[in-house]
């Protein structure tokens, strides 16, 4: 464990993630054959939410929305301090519930709609991402982020390449992109107003979107342990290009039914995890 | 250094158009316009909303609903009238049923004349909104700092 970690991604995260994003817009504009914004809008944007009037909706919504950015950033730094991938996923999760609960908090169908959804993906994305997590147990024999990262045996993406799908499956969800983009979505969001955040405005929409870009850059960072075993360089272009696909199939879809949504990441992404977790246990000679 | 200006979020509403002015305020979010540019994103929540612009004359069935989305509105806000029945009621100003422009109902910074109105000049208006927008941030802060002594 190494506090350094831990601390980098607490300065550093949301600088990285409000550049990810901007670039994230960019190039969509890019597909789209538009000038698009400028790098920096997530962050303009941000600073501009915080200078807004601070309309509450009732006095938990902004605690639940604190708490999520909480959570999610603990999450993060519990990885890039080298730690327990389980406990990151836990902790992350946890961050989630308190934005559904912020969602939840006023009586609004469009916010409540969006929670329940929410809760969907959860429950959609969670069985994938676990047993992605077990699969790197079984391959390198830790948890520890730290130890699965500096793994140099074999490239990881060799023996986890069912968990590697199914993670990318259910990234989608995670992202929040199209066509998992069910419960909320940076564009064309008109179905459910803005679905969990409609009832976040100014300073509380800010720390929601702040909470974003520790989770988007938490979520990189998994990404980056399949590619571990390759040399750096490779596992930067590696993750790049799993990013660079993720805006590419956002672009691409149109948004799926939860029922498709659910179902799909259980029998695609959760089954390939499982099977890759089944062989991996198979080889290692776990009953 | 004040970001309000940077990224203005924009709310669409069609108080009573014929839809003309409509689909000019949707052109200006295709390829051949891109407010996005500006950091213009058409959000369609009036709690994440900056500006509201409203097409059309306000009629008696939906002074309430025009009334509603401006109160739900966070400070600071600007209103733009888009097209020449937003501004005056235009020529449906005669019918039994309207009440006439916005700003019989709400206070409206931006006019925006034309049937329908022309993209340029939605950008225009726009633009001005932004100028109206910091200084309306800026008298929020000195309020605040008033208040605060």
């Amino acid at each position: 464990m190494s506090i350094a970690g831990a601390i980098a991604f607490i300065i550093l995260a949301p600088v990285a993630g409000a550049i990810l994003a901007g670039i994230d817009r960019k190039l969509t504009a890019r597909v789209q054959r538009r000038v698009g914004p400028p790098i920096l809008q997530p962050f303009y944007d941000v600073m501009k939410l915080f200078a807004k009037q601070g309309f509450a909706v009732n006095r938990f919504q902004g605690y639940y929305a604190f708490c999520f950015l909480l959570f999610t950033a603990i999450a993060g730094a519990i990885f890039f301090s080298g730690g327990d991938i389980l406990l990151t996923i836990f902790v992350l999760t946890t961050g989630a519930i308190f934005l559904v609960l912020g969602a939840y908090a006023p009586d609004s169908p469009y916010s409540n709609i969006g929670a329940e959804r929410e809760l969907l993906q959860m429950m959609a994305y969670e069985p994938a991402l676990l047993i992605a997590a077990m699969c790197f147990y079984l391959a390198t024999g830790s948890f520890q982020s730290a130890e699965i990262a500096s793994w140099h045996r074999e490239p990881l993406l060799y023996l986890v390449p069912g968990a590697f799908l199914g993670f990318l499956f259910v990234l989608t969800i995670k992202l929040r992109k199209s066509p998992f983009d069910l419960s909320t979505s940076h564009h064309a969001h008109q179905e459910l107003v803005k679905g969990l955040t409609t009832e976040f405005s100014g300073p509380t929409l800010a720390l929601v979107e702040i909470a974003h870009w520790y989770e988007n850059i938490l979520l990189i960072g998994f990404v980056y342990l399949f590619f571990a075993g390759f040399s750096p360089s490779i596992a930067i272009i590696g993750t790049a290009l799993v990013y660079l696909i993720e805006i590419f199939v956002d672009n691409l879809y149109a948004r799926l039914t939860w029922q498709i949504t659910v179902k799909s990441s259980w029998m695609i992404a959760g089954a390939l995890a499982a099977v890759n977790l089944l062989v991996l246990g198979a080889m290692r000679g776990m009953p | 250094m004040s970001f309000t200006g940077k990224s203005p979020w924009i709310m669409h509403y069609d108080a009573s158009s014929c839809n003309g002015c409509d689909i000019e305020v949707l052109a200006c979010l295709t390829p051949l316009y891109d407010v996005e540019r500006f950091g213009v994103i058409n959000t369609g929540n009036p709690k994440h909303a900056d500006i509201l612009l409203i097409t059309g004359s306000v009629n008696e069935q939906n002074i309430d609903v025009v009334k509603s989305i401006y109160a739900q509105m966070p400070e600071p806000k600007v209103v733009a009238a888009i097209g020449v029945c937003a501004t005056s009621g235009g020529i449906f100003q005669e019918c039994y049923n309207v009440k006439g422009g916005i700003d019989k109902v709400i206070p409206v910074d931006v006019y925006v004349p034309g049937c329908a109105v022309r993209p340029e000049a939605l950008i225009d208006a726009v633009v001005g909104a932004i100028g109206l927008l910091e200084k309306k941030r800026a008298a929020m802060k000195a309020a605040a700092a008033a208040g605060g002594k």
